[in-house]
């Protein structure tokens, strides 16, 4: 034995070694299960699956390239928090900042935003590859709910993201995308039935989601907790089911 | 692909090792992505316009491109019905997707044959009606809303004449009360058309006894989920050829 070899083998057959790692790297069946098994973030896999369910051109990795996107923004997304505070005096400020001084603040910044875009991009063809290969019929109809809910804190997480800039460019987006909450019927003081119900500007839908009758300060902290706290983790919660079920119901294939 | 697993013995053993074979899969592709991601973050930049200014209001003030097909509805419906009702209809529909197909056939695998007019359907709804409204709104709108090519310079001064009229002024109705209630007759009229065509074409298609085993649940919801989602293109129709603006006038709601 090479003295590199010994000291390896030292290294390996320390406490420290096995208490962290639970097996080799042989290239054994029994490896190749416990690579899946004993890693926690692996074992959201089964330790098997079927041939077709491997194909790129079954899955498209639609559901994994979301998910990837998912976890992309909130990598950098964190890294923008810590230099962006959600105050109207200072949001676009923080922003410049952001972009001209932080090191990699720029990229970063860039990163979040198309990983965002992308992510829609991704979870609709995501939907459309589901639908195409009948993935939601039994057992998979409650996974199919789960999805389209996470389809939609996908927008919501996007569009509550588009106010932070605190540019021209967010707000009147924001404006013009919440005033239909402004137009619901019974709920919104610009919708139909709104005079039997008592809404006013100061007191309906869309005064409930800007936290007062105009788009100002308050929906910026508002849409900020919203998008930094709230919606991912009501949606990591759902992705946790999704993927869960995804295990529990079995992935689809053609039938044996 | 679980029961079938446990039901029959499996004749073959399709199975293969996660790893390496779809973590590898997976590696690969995330790194593609990611290097696609990085590329494409180091060449273009985030927008970031003027600070916000609550008393500038740019023309045209558009919402985030995936909800554009939402604000283009608006050229066709008032807010309350582009903006909420037909948004929560769209989810309702997707939710109901799996309770209204029956169809065993297409499960777990590719086909077009067995479940032709469920796809097509779906591509209607979601490629033509969805996708094609957002390209509308994102690349063919300018100031006021108006149409432009991508090209052509936004002309904030466009001149566009207001033509539009009610359906039941167009056909010469000018009493209100006679208008609003032939327009609840004729939203009347298109629904239970719609579905009288939809029985029938149910029939012709798929036959009685799919229709019996169906059940009436799911044929009116399929049925009314279709109407709702027809009715829009139905509205570009009447718009772009005869320039109707509502069809039903009343003090509270217009469609
Ligand atoms: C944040 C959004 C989402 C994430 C991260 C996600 C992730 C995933 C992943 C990783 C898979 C494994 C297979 C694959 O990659 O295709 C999957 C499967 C699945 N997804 Fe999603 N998904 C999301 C949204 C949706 C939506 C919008 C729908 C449908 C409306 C949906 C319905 C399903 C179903 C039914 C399966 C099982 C497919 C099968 O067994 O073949 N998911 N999802």
């Amino acid at each position: 034995m090479s003295p590199l070899e010994k000291i390896k083998n030292d290294i390996v057959e320390s406490q420290v070694w096995k208490a962290i790692f639970r097996h080799g790297y042989d290239d054994t069946p029994r490896n190749r299960v416990m690579m899946v098994t004993s890693n926690v973030f692996l074992h959201l896999h089964p330790a098997k699956v079927r041939r077709h369910a491997v194909r790129m051109r079954f899955t498209w990795c639609m559901g994994g390239l979301t998910f990837l996107m998912f976890l992309m923004t909130a990598i950098t997304g964190i890294y923008l928090m810590f230099y962006y505070r959600p105050v109207a005096e200072y949001a676009y400020a923080d922003m410049k900042y952001l972009e001209f001084d932080m090191p990699f603040g720029m990229l970063m910044r860039n990163m979040h935003r198309w990983a965002a875009h992308a992510m829609i991009v991704f979870v609709w063809l995501h939907m459309f590859r589901v639908f195409l290969t009948g993935s939601y019929k039994p057992p998979r109809e409650f996974n199919w709910i789960v999805g389209v809910l996470l389809l939609v804190l996908t927008l919501l997480l996007s569009f509550t993201g588009y106010l932070l800039p605190w540019d021209q460019l967010a707000i009147w987006a924001v404006t013009v995308g919440s005033n239909m909450a402004r137009a619901s019927p019974l709920l919104g003081y610009e919708g139909p039935f709104a005079e039997f119900v008592g809404v006013n500007p100061i007191y309906d839908a869309r005064a409930f989601l800007f936290g007062g009758g105009e788009i100002g300060p308050h929906t910026l902290l508002r849409f900020y907790i919203l998008h930094c706290i709230f919606i991912p983790l009501v949606a990591s919660i759902l992705m946790a089911v999704h993927f869960w079920r995804i295990r529990r119901d079995g992935f689809s294939g053609p039938s044996l | 692909m679980a029961e079938s697993a446990q039901e029959r013995k499996l004749p073959v053993d399709d199975k293969i090792h996660t790893w390496p074979h779809l973590v590898r899969m997976e590696f690969l592709v995330a790194l593609f992505v990611l290097i696609g991601l990085t590329i494409w973050s180091l060449t273009i930049d985030a927008p970031l316009e003027e600070p916000a200014n609550p008393t500038k209001t740019p023309n045209p003030s558009k919402a985030p491109w995936y909800f554009l097909g939402l604000q283009e509805m608006l050229v066709y419906f008032d807010p309350w019905h582009a903006g909420v009702v037909l948004p929560t209809l769209i989810i309702v529909g997707l939710v109901v997707i799996p309770f209204i197909d029956t169809n065993p056939k297409g499960n777990g695998y590719y086909c077009f044959k067995d479940r032709k007019w469920e796809i097509l359907t779906f591509i209607f709804g979601f490629h033509i009606l969805w996708v094609v409204t957002i390209i509308i709104g994102t690349f063919f709108r300018g100031p006021g809303w108006n149409l432009f090519w991508p090209w052509q310079f936004w002309d904030t001064h466009k001149v566009v004449a207001l033509t539009n009229v009610d359906l039941p002024y167009l056909l010469g109705i000018r009493s209100y009360w006679v208008a609003a209630a032939f327009g609840l007759f004729a939203i009347g009229a298109y629904f239970i058309g719609w579905m009288g065509f939809f029985y029938w074409f149910v029939l012709k298609v798929k036959g009685k006894d799919f229709l019996e085993r169906w059940g009436m649940v799911r044929f009116n919801i399929t049925g009314v989920i279709l109407a709702v989602m027809m009715s829009l293109p139905a509205k570009m129709f009447l718009r772009l050829a005869f320039n109707v603006k509502y069809i039903l006038v009343t003090p509270w709601i217009n469609i």
